[in-house]
């Protein structure tokens, strides 16, 4: 059920955008989604498919560009993609970590008509 | 009518954020603190609250607001000791949100309160991706679910002020590195503070409430 809230969220947003641009057909939405926010492509375009009925957004395609999780060592300042069981550094071997991409959640863009 | 690309580059989150936000001027308007604690199912959150409101509760007047995704068993539970209680209901959804916080705010005697604690929805995953308002952000893991979580779900112990790891009195039953633990969650979150509780017994429970009233005051 996370995705239903999250398409909520979208669709408001892509509203509120298609009304600025005085548009009076929402075509595509392009989302930018990190991994580490667990957001399932499948799961957001089920949901869009029934909460977007009845308005200018109905039958818009969702497309996802996924950002991969990355850390960056705060000992040596080396990024480095996410591991499978513990953090470390591959430069340094440190394990303090700062998590510097795979949180991003937006609305890139979206094609309207 | 030809097609256009509408360039957009806006957090989806965003609006959420913003209602926080709100949320936390108006606890601060009445001079109330807001805690909001986050673990998976069965880590002991309403235990460890309850052990709490026992402790602060002739200091502070607390109430608790408890998200779930069905049942009233954690509000009857803290109902039983006299202290406010708001269940809010998911109805499936897995995290609370700033909206359903600010419903069961406008449900509370704010008036006559100066502490909330909010139980979130017990999942690893996503709540902490909702700001919902609170002062602080707590998380609760407990001996048996393992020392690697911080590893599985970092964003949880990225966005945590204090990490309670909880039932330290099974400890000699499990794997669980309790001495190697605090490096990991400091690798993460240099800020956050680690303490190893047990609600049952009591053990550690000190060092929370101090850290709970230094908080506060």
């Amino acid at each position: 059920m996370h995705e239903q809230s999250i398409v909520e969220s979208i669709l408001t947003l892509a509203l509120e955008n298609a009304e600025k641009a005085n548009a009076r057909k929402i075509v595509s939405i392009s989302l930018v989604v990190g991994n580490y926010t667990g957001v399932v492509e499948d799961a957001v375009n089920f949901y869009f498919g029934f909460l977007s009925k009845n308005t200018i957004a109905a039958g818009a395609k969702i497309s996802c560009t996924h950002v991969p999780g990355q850390l960056r060592c705060r000992d040596c300042d080396k990024l480095f993609p996410l591991q499978k069981s513990d953090y470390h550094c591959p430069k340094c071997e440190g394990r303090r970590v700062e998590i510097v991409g795979g949180r991003e959640l937006y609305i890139e863009n979206m094609e309207v008509e | 009518m030809s097609a256009k690309t509408v360039t957009i580059k806006e957090n989806i989150l965003g609006a959420n954020s913003e209602k926080a936000e709100i949320n936390r001027k108006f606890l601060d308007s009445h001079q109330i603190r807001m805690i909001n604690t986050m673990s998976s199912s069965g880590s002991g959150k309403t235990s460890l609250i309850l052990r709490t409101i026992d402790s602060l509760r002739d200091k502070y007047r607390i109430a608790v607001i408890e998200g779930a995704v069905a049942s009233f068993i954690d509000a009857d539970k803290i109902t039983r000791q006299n202290v406010p209680a708001i269940q809010i209901n998911t109805a499936g959804g897995c995290h609370l949100d700033a909206r359903m916080v600010k419903k069961a705010l406008d449900a509370l005697d704010l008036d006559r309160i100066d502490l909330i604690f909010i139980e979130n929805v017990g999942n690893l995953v996503c709540t902490a991706d909702f700001d919902l308002g609170a002062h602080k952000n707590v998380v609760i893991l407990s001996i048996p679910e393992g020392d690697d979580k911080p590893y599985k779900y970092p964003v949880m112990f990225v966005e945590a002020d204090v990490v309670l790891v909880n039932k330290i009195d099974v400890l000699p039953y499990f794997d669980f590195k309790l001495d190697a633990f605090p490096e990991i969650i400091s690798g993460l979150n240099p800020s956050a503070k680690v303490f190893p509780v047990s609600a049952k017994t009591g053990e550690g429970m000190d060092r929370w409430f101090s850290w709970l009233e230094e908080t506060l005051t």
